[in-house]
């Protein structure tokens, strides 16, 4: 009986270990290999620099992608965040239309995402064509489009929050005397924060992600993803690449473990 | 007595109900409009000849749908039993390990992919159609991996521990229990997966032949041209799939409630 626990426990750890080794084996070799010049992994490693770092940084259009994709998915996080947080007061507080807004503001998040960038491409051609509304593809554009797709998920996390909310409490500072958007901003606000920040981490990682509607609606704006896709497309590889994939994990692994421990010490003394 | 005003601010959702309306509905109406219009303006299903007709468009439009459906296999097959094992003890108390299965979710995909491209060229695999497959399979992952383990983890385990009370073995309680019950997650998990990877030829284009591409990679090609009715051709096919597929989770969820509740099989 004994055995046989000890086997399926050895068994199980067995298949999280394979998956995690397949995870996270192509991430190890290009963080070990953003140390060394070489063109191609595997091979020989050559000496240990940080030469591909200082290349990085001295790579014009690999740079301008970086600041474009952080330009593109601060931006349109923080727009997502505002329109959908008011937004999403407003559908809590809908009787009759909210299950149709509710269905309109899923559309983006169900709908096949080149169906989407085609459509914000048409409506460009659309303006153009038949408005005469001239303007460039380029990262207004992008920054708009962008907004309007990570909206949906600032609602999807807000909106449960704003239900467990008690309603007393909104009620008891209009009571006091508060204006009702004094109100809002005082006692309601605060309580949604939460909801908030993580709606904008949402919508920023979904940005920062985000290919096909920035390929297809970029003109000449790039961003890292239609940049190193467009570059290795064309010539193979970027070894430099390597270097901004490995920051590029490294502020995530940080990010996940400082959010962890926070969530972890709030649960600790919710707990106490 | 004087009713209380009520505070009904629901004019808060209208300033994104005109964004939706002009950046959302409009598009695809725009989409709709262009599928179905000739070249000089009339109605016609000429685009829809087209892109059946030219078997480029078509080819592509079925084999997307077998590499969508195989890699979607794929998924599953291997996000289960990490679930499985992940939502079962000793390893549910260790939050950490699950943690470490979604964290490549949160960085840039086309990195991650060109790290995958590295190693297979660093192995000797050229670009083939199972280079593109796994590439999706390893892009996709975690979408298939969470809902499962939500599910899974979140599951009552009573049932369970009334299944080998009542004399099943492992194995049957696994089959008739678990299984059935993960249904809602394995569904999701199918959602998140099979229609996305039509629009993800980012990850075929850096890893697969040029004959192994999806559906997304052609549409793009013919808006390229200027081909906007054969594009719009396609892309309101996609719609249609993906109101068919959302049907049919929400059919194959709402029977699976069902049988979870009332048990009423035959």
């Amino acid at each position: 009986m004994k055995n046989k626990t000890l086997l399926s426990l050895v068994i199980r750890w067995a298949i999280l270990v394979i998956v995690l080794i397949a995870i996270y084996l192509p991430i190890a070799l290009i963080v070990v290999y953003s140390f060394s010049e070489v063109r191609d992994l595997g091979g020989e490693y050559g000496s240990f620099s940080f030469n591909l770092y200082t290349k990085l940084f001295k790579n014009k259009e690999l740079m301008q992608a970086t600041a474009n994709t952080l330009i593109i998915g601060l931006t349109s996080a923080f727009l997502a965040t505002v329109l959908g947080t008011v937004s999403a007061i407003g559908i809590h507080y809908m009787t009759k239309m909210r299950k149709t807004v509710d269905t309109a503001s899923q559309i983006t998040v169900v709908n096949a995402e080149i169906v989407t960038a085609m459509g914000f491409y048409l409506l460009f051609i659309f303006m153009r064509d038949v408005l005469k509304i001239s303007f460039n593809l380029g990262l207004g554009w992008l920054i708009l489009a962008h907004t309007v797709i990570t909206t949906p998920y600032v609602i999807l996390s807000v909106s449960p929050r704003l239900k467990q909310l008690n309603p007393n409490l909104l009620e008891a500072s209009m009571d006091l005397g508060a204006s009702p958007m004094r109100s809002l901003i005082t006692v309601m606000l605060p309580q949604l924060a939460g909801a908030m920040i993580s709606g904008f981490a949402l919508a920023f990682t979904l940005s920062l992600d985000d290919f096909v509607v920035t390929s297809i609606n970029g003109g000449n704006t790039y961003t890292i993803s239609t940049f190193v896709y467009n570059h290795i497309r064309r010539s193979g590889v970027l070894p430099e690449v390597r270097a901004l994939s490995t920051i590029i994990f490294l502020v995530v692994l940080i990010v996940m473990i400082v959010v962890n421990v926070i969530k972890n010490r709030k649960l600790k003394s919710e707990n106490k | 007595m004087k009713k209380a005003k009520v505070f009904r601010p629901t004019a808060f959702a209208f300033p994104y109900l005109a964004v939706t309306l002009v950046f959302v509905i409009v598009p695809l109406i725009l989409v709709t409009v262009y599928a179905f219009r000739g070249q000089d303006g009339s109605f016609t299903f000429e685009n829809f000849k087209y892109v059946f007709t030219e078997a480029a468009y078509r080819n592509s439009l079925f084999k997307t749908v077998g590499i969508a459906a195989l890699a979607t296999l794929l998924c599953l097959l291997v996000a289960y039993p990490v679930a499985y094992v992940l939502a079962s003890a000793p390893f549910n108390k260790m939050a950490v390990l699950a943690l470490l299965f979604v964290i490549p979710m949160w960085m840039n995909f086309v990195l991650r992919i060109v790290a995958l491209k590295s190693v297979f060229t660093a192995i000797g695999l050229k670009p083939s159609f199972l280079t593109g497959v796994l590439g999706l399979v390893y892009d996709f992952l975690p979408y298939m991996l969470l809902p499962i383990y939500t599910v899974l983890s979140n599951m009552d385990k009573s049932y369970i521990e009334a299944s080998r009370d009542l004399g099943a073995s492992d194995f049957s309680t696994f089959w008739k229990v678990t299984f059935p019950l993960s249904f809602p997650g394995i569904i999701s998990g199918i959602s998140m997966v099979f229609m996305p990877i039509f629009s993800a030829y980012a990850v075929t284009g850096l890893l697969a032949d040029p004959g192994t591409t999806v559906i997304g990679r052609g549409i793009e090609i013919l808006f390229g041209l200027r081909e906007y009715g054969a594009g719009s051709a396609l892309s309101f096919i996609l719609l249609l799939l993906v109101f068919l597929v959302m049907f049919l989770s929400s059919l194959l969820s709402k029977r699976t409630n069902k049988t979870a509740k009332g048990g009423n099989r035959q």
